[in-house]
């Protein structure tokens, strides 16, 4: 128990130390990397896998792809495709945000095709019936009414890439991963536990962040809270 | 006019959906389809707007075959409402309603101030512009599928099977509202149902298909049920047809009995006074029904007390005396306690009474004139 108190006390000491939050190697500039790495990944994965999606769900052709993607690519052990891509590309971001692209894929590549694909047959039909084209009821029909599923897949995602993109650090690009490997190496256990609550938070602030995105996004007509109230018989 | 010129739908793997259909929709008309599941009424149906293209033979509408041109411009100038309505969930009941009119480029604020027409016009309160889908009962909904479907004022409306998901009672107030709305607005409208019931309320004329496709016989609902085309048009026009029947003999040909009214507010002792064999109809202001007054139940009350609502007995159904039918005439005379049937004029005001004999013996005369077959 001394040992856990210990342990305690020195991470508050470490982050009560003003020398861990400034310079090139503080705090706010490996938040700023980790963000970097993550928003580069998810963003390069969501402009593959919703359209892919999008156009998967739709069409109702290849399905199979979805299942097979998503479960193949989730099975990719993370470490060793970056060592792999590094060993091909050597070092530096392309091989890193490449294996972090292939993390987000699969849970935007799932929710998009499940999202679309669950619309109700009624409703697209209707809007069929009216006069819209293919594009049309993709675009004001289907996404509309997937975009909770969407949005939950790319919530999955970001939160992925965010604990994941820790391995930046592992190939010398920087991030809240440095924290973590530095002090391994070092011994210096209250680093380590810091990198690990820093990631975790930021983690825990994004998602935040992104439930208030989804609530102002997604119509209230697709939310039960809103739904609920003012209902007649 | 919508032509079905030797039309057959062939679903893949060879079923054979619609047989060889020939059949002309006037312009104007309400026109039902109507058969068992697996008929091909809802496959009729959907070839007109091109959800379905026919195997072979075309469907003209004006003259023109609809397999030219575009579908999604076919479909802008149809209008088309469904089972479950299909409303856009993510949409308010307005922008749902405004759909066409925007897809056909309106502006969003015409678009709008159309659908907001449109909500009235279907008997919605301005106050359901805002709710979206999943805050309005079934009916409701169905409505706005009606207004949605009305929005452009296209001049063609396909309805497949629109009420029956609805409860028997809410499905009778929408059928009315359709036919009050087809009166005002004049639609060629074709509409899909399995219901009998329900075809020969609404249609015009009434296309009866059997299962594989086939069209059984393509008539006015009276027609229909005086000389079914077979044993299985009879057997699906049903047991109760000869009662059917009743509802195409007006009810103008009926003597109106007297009958004693007593205006709400009388005292008792102002009641007794009037009661006819023991009863008489309490009026409002205006004329219409409250409830039947009985002797037996005034019996012992002070007579100078005012009529009160709860000693009276609930009425049955009225029927008009002009515009009305024999079955509903009939139904008003068995369903009132007094065993007089109350009718009334196009205000809903009281007019006089009917009796159940009367209705039998205007029919025999009807058979005895040739207007209906024994």
């Amino acid at each position: 128990m001394n040992g856990l108190f210990g342990l305690l006390e020195r991470l508050v000491d470490w982050f009560a130390d003003p020398k861990h939050w400034s310079g090139f190697d503080g705090v706010p500039v490996r938040v700023l990397e980790h963000l970097e790495y993550t928003a580069l990944a998810v963003f390069i994965a969501a402009l593959i896998a919703i359209p892919l999606g999008a156009y998967i769900g739709h069409t109702g052709r290849g399905g199979f792809l979805v299942v097979g993607l998503a479960n193949g690519l989730r099975a990719l052990p993370e470490l060793g495709l970056l060592i792999l891509l590094v060993l091909l590309m050597g070092i530096g971001l392309l091989p890193v945000t490449l294996a972090l692209i292939v993390l987000a894929i699969p849970p935007l590549l799932a929710g998009t095709y499940a999202g679309v694909r669950n619309v109700d047959r009624a409703v697209v039909d209707a809007a069929r019936g009216m006069g819209m084209r293919e594009l049309a009821v993709l675009r004001k029909v289907e996404l509309p009414n997937a975009l909770p599923l969407i949005l939950g897949g790319l919530r999955a995602a970001t939160l992925q890439v965010i604990s994941t993109a820790t391995i930046a650090a592992y190939v010398s690009l920087g991030g809240l991963g440095v924290f973590v490997f530095v002090g391994q190496y070092t011994r210096d256990f209250p680093q380590m536990l810091a990198g690990a609550v820093l990631i975790a938070g930021l983690a825990g602030a994004i998602e935040l962040l992104l439930m208030f995105v989804q609530r102002r996004l997604v119509s209230p007509g697709l939310q039960p809270n809103v739904v609920r109230r003012g209902t007649t018989g | 006019m919508i032509e079905f010129r030797s039309v057959t739908k062939r679903f893949a793997g060879g079923s054979v959906a619609v047989d060889n259909l020939n059949l002309t929709v006037e312009d104007g008309s309400f026109t039902v389809f109507v058969g068992p599941s697996g008929c091909g009424k809802t496959t009729s149906l959907r070839m007109i707007n091109r959800m379905l293209d026919p195997s072979e033979g075309k469907i003209l509408i004006d003259g023109k075959d609809v397999h030219e041109g575009d579908p999604a411009r076919l479909r802008l100038g149809i209008g088309y409402v469904i089972q479950h309505a299909g409303l856009f969930p993510h949409r308010t009941v307005l922008d749902n309603i405004a759909t066409v009119p925007r897809l056909a480029g309106w502006t969003k604020a015409k678009a709008r101030s159309r659908a907001g027409e449109l909500l009235e016009l279907v008997g919605l309160d301005a106050s359901m512009a805002k709710r979206y889908p999943a805050q309005l009962s079934g009916g409701q909904q169905q409505r706005v599928g009606v207004a949605r479907a009305l929005a452009a004022d296209p001049p063609i409306l396909l309805m497949d099977e629109p009420f029956s998901a609805v409860d028997p009672v809410v499905r009778e107030g929408l059928q009315d509202e359709l036919l009050r709305l087809q009166s005002e607005l004049d639609k060629t409208i074709v509409f899909v149902t399995h219901d009998i019931d329900e075809a020969i309320k609404l249609g015009e004329k009434v296309a009866v298909f059997r299962v594989g496709g086939v069209l059984a016989q393509y008539a006015e609902p009276a027609e229909l049920l005086a000389r079914p085309a077979d044993d299985f048009v009879a057997g699906f026009v049903g047991r109760d047809r000869g009662y059917r029947a009743l509802g195409f003999l007006p009810a103008s040909q009926l003597p109106v009995g007297e009958l004693a009214t007593i205006i709400e507010g009388a005292t008792i002792a102002q009641t007794r006074a009037v009661l006819h064999d023991g009863w008489a109809v309490v009026v409002d202001r205006n004329g219409k029904p409250i409830g039947w007054a009985e002797e037996s139940r005034l019996h012992g009350q002070d007579p100078a007390a005012t009529l009160s609502e709860d000693l009276l007995h609930a009425g049955g159904s009225l029927y008009q005396a002009d515009g009305g039918n024999l079955r509903s005439a009939l139904d008003a005379a068995l369903s009132s306690p007094s065993g007089r049937g109350v009718a009334v004029d196009a205000d809903g005001a009281v007019t006089g009474a009917v009796l159940a004999d009367d209705v039998l013996a205007a029919l025999a005369r009807a058979r005895n004139d040739g207007e209906v077959r024994s």
